[in-house]
């Protein structure tokens, strides 16, 4: 079976012109220097990738790198500068916030409304009505204006008219994370039972998990470009790598500005560099991973003033949400550590870590004999573990399954 | 370009879906076409849409009045008050009355029509920029909102027109010939008309939101350009030749005499501009080249509505 392609991507360019000024009394007093009240950028450039029928693809980036730029071009609601999208079959968009409700209407007429922008006949949305408000779950308000809904209401009510209008292509924004616990495990259900039957999703989502979770190819923008397409985990690895380094960025901005608050007492020790010196298996595609179970060395390299003696180290594995999975500190566990010069490269050693797939990070610090923290970095050396998938969370394990009678 | 099947299960569905799928054409989305290429395409688009065209018509309807306990009586109470100010005030105070016969029929005649026209292009200004809801979330022919907008001020104006013919009826009757040979043709001017303002109007203003400050003082000009609390006697007996002559370009000059000439049966005798049914039809032509014109301006500026709004 040959699956056709259901989106052509091809080159995709869209400028973005940024006038300062609206009103006409602005722009005639600043004709002469309109080109200073213009700003441009593009917010695509020379994007370009095909999806097959059937498949699910996850769009994720920064803010601003065009993710939801290059869904309303897909949906036709922007044109592009150059290259053209190409789709067949029926397009359902779910875009921010609701999918184009009058205030002023009832839920009501706003499912007929809705539906008719979507492409429904009017029997079509009468045969369908009922399982529109039943799936939404706000039969109770439906015969309210619009104005009067919460944004969960709204969603929901969005979400059900365009998963009842068979799309062969749903577009999805970000929207989801509005609704309550309940409502997303519904609509998570229905987008798979939406895979099931062969349809094409396109996710916008700043959740890696959703996006490893539901795609089966993802794609990532950065500044309108794609930086990495492929396999989802590879590409979300990307991406945090992307992100790890703004991330550093900020938080060496923030400790310069303290350095100069208390630039008048000089720093004992501090953490030049923290990185994996061990046990990292480089990917064809040049991905450096930790294959879970194996022994990594953790190097953390320092700087002191004066010899340094009696100080201790600290070091957690962070996932991406700031969450310490693993925490561990050699005053805690007793150890003496030789004193150090003027720079040393202290090293730990984790064996066999049994990491579930994902991407970590580490916090280190070093602190002096009295346990007072002298230097710390956090967010550093951005870790990618790789295993066989079949497990999800953060620890791996190999569970066994057995069957048998109920213990009397 | 098609792609090897993974290994993975796919349901009976699936297969069916990728079947119906492959035979159906790839469609090029949103795309950049030159100025008169994409005509065919795009107002086969909006023929397509001419369902969701009657449907935002009525909710054009039913938003504006939602709240209200009058309802939908509200359009027949403006023009009727303007009607009542008109003939109290132009016709009994200032005594135009005096000059033209049957004056209420003859101001309520030229008011129908210009009320359908100013109607027309006044919500058509303000429909994209107020259904900005619906244009950043769902592609669809963007001209659905002018011409829904029409719409809805096409039925205001029949519930007029009803008022007009009643009471052409109980004040001095109607004659036929006129009414067939003149009213409908002097819609279709001011529709035309109308929708070519509209479309122009209502893409403007997206990006210049002056534009609907403007079309009100726009209107107010328009309204003393088109004969109806005046006669068009009066002009004719003032005026240089040269100024009747480019009065007499005004469409909905010419439409408001079409009603005046189909309703207004004390008029049969008053001055007439000559050759009045050859000029709308001329009108009508003019208009529908310059609709198509406004059409294809239309489909260029739309393409950055999304992100202008």
């Amino acid at each position: 079976m040959q699956r056709p392609d259901v989106i052509q991507i091809d080159k995709v360019s869209k400028k973005f012109t940024v006038h300062k000024d609206k009103s006409l009394k602005e722009r005639i007093v600043n004709a002469s220097r309109s080109r200073e009240h213009a700003e441009e950028y593009w917010a695509l450039k020379e994007v370009g990738f095909t999806v097959a029928a059937g498949e699910s693809i996850g769009l994720a980036g920064a803010n601003g790198s065009g993710k939801s730029t290059l869904l309303k071009v897909i949906g036709g609601i922007l044109t592009p500068n150059g290259g053209e999208v190409r789709t067949r079959g029926r397009v359902a968009a779910l875009l921010e916030l609701g999918a184009g409700f009058h205030p002023d209407l009832t839920g009501r007429e706003n499912i007929y409304l809705n539906a008719s922008v979507l492409g429904l006949t009017e029997e079509e949305i009468d045969k369908q009505f009922d399982s529109i408000v039943e799936f939404s779950g706000i039969a109770d308000f439906i015969d309210t204006q619009v104005k009067f809904y919460s944004s969960g209401m709204y969603v929901r009510l969005a979400f059900s008219v365009a998963v009842h209008s068979d799309p062969d292509i749903l577009l999805v924004d970000e929207v989801l994370a509005v609704g309550d616990e309940p409502f997303q495990r519904k609509c998570m259900e229905k987008i798979r039972e939406f895979q099931n039957e062969g349809r094409s999703i396109i996710l916008v989502s700043h959740s890696a998990e959703q996006i490893i979770d539901v795609c089966d190819r993802a794609v990532v923008l950065s500044q309108g470009r794609i930086i990495a397409i492929g396999e989802v985990r590879d590409a979300m690895s990307r991406l945090h790598q992307s992100y790890e380094k703004q991330i550093r960025q900020d938080i060496d901005d923030a400790e310069a500005k303290i350095e100069i608050l208390d630039g008048a007492h000089e720093r004992l020790c501090s953490i030049t560099n923290v990185e994996v010196a061990e046990g990292l298996i480089q990917q064809a595609d040049g991905l450096k991973v930790l294959i879970s179970g194996d022994t990594i060395d953790v190097a953390v390299d320092v700087v002191v003033s004066s010899p340094l003696e009696g100080y201790g180290i600290l070091l957690d594995i962070e996932t991406l949400k700031d969450e310490s999975i693993f925490g561990m500190s050699s005053r805690r566990l007793q150890l003496k550590l030789p004193p150090i010069e003027h720079t040393g490269r202290i090293t730990v050693r984790l064996p066999h870590l049994d990491l579930g797939e994902g991407d970590y990070s580490f916090n280190v610090a070093v602190t002096n004999a009295a346990g007072v923290e002298m230097d710390r970095k956090r967010h550093c050396a951005l870790m990618t573990v790789r295993s066989d998938g079949m497990t999800s969370g953060y620890v791996k394990a190999f569970p066994e399954v057995l069957v048998g009678p109920v213990p009397a | 370009m098609t792609n090897e099947d993974d290994s993975t299960e796919v349901s009976a569905a699936a297969l069916e879906r990728f079947a119906s799928l492959a035979d159906r054409p790839l469609r090029t989305v949103a795309t950049n076409t030159g100025f008169l290429s994409g005509a065919a395409r795009s107002l086969s688009d909006i023929w397509e849409h001419r369902h969701l065209w009657w449907l935002l018509t009525r909710r054009e309807l039913k938003a504006r009045y939602k709240d209200s306990v009058l309802g939908y009586v509200w359009t027949l109470i403006r023009p009727l008050v303007n009607l009542m100010i008109y003939y109290l005030a132009i016709g009994k105070i200032l005594g135009a009355e005096r000059a033209i016969p049957d004056f209420a029929v003859y101001v309520f005649a030229g008011l129908t029509a210009w009320t359908l026209f100013s109607t027309t292009v006044a919500s058509s200004t303000g429909s994209v920029v107020a259904n900005s809801g619906i244009v950043k979330k769902v592609y669809l022919p963007r001209e659905i909102f002018p011409l829904a907008a029409t719409g809805s001020a096409f039925i205001d104006f029949l519930s007029q027109l009803a008022i007009l013919v009643v009471g052409s009826l109980l004040i001095r009757g109607i004659a036929p010939e006129p009414l067939v040979m003149y009213v409908p043709l002097s819609m279709l001017v001011i529709l035309v008309w109308g929708i070519t303002f509209g479309l122009i109007l209502s893409a403007t203003n997206v990006y210049l939101r002056d534009i609907q400050y403007l079309v009100e003082v726009g209107l107010i000009i328009g309204f003393w350009m088109t004969p109806s609390v005046y006669s068009y006697a009066m002009i004719a007996d003032s005026a240089p030749p040269w100024l009747i002559d480019l009065y007499l370009l005004n469409p909905t000059a010419l439409a408001a005499m079409g009603f005046q000439k189909g309703f207004w049966l004390s008029g049969a005798d008053a001055v007439w501009p000559p050759h009045l049914f050859t000029r709308l039809v001329l009108a009508l032509v003019v208009g529908v080249v310059l609709m198509f014109i406004a059409q294809r301006i239309f489909d260029r500026l739309q393409r950055n509505f999304a992100q202008e709004l």
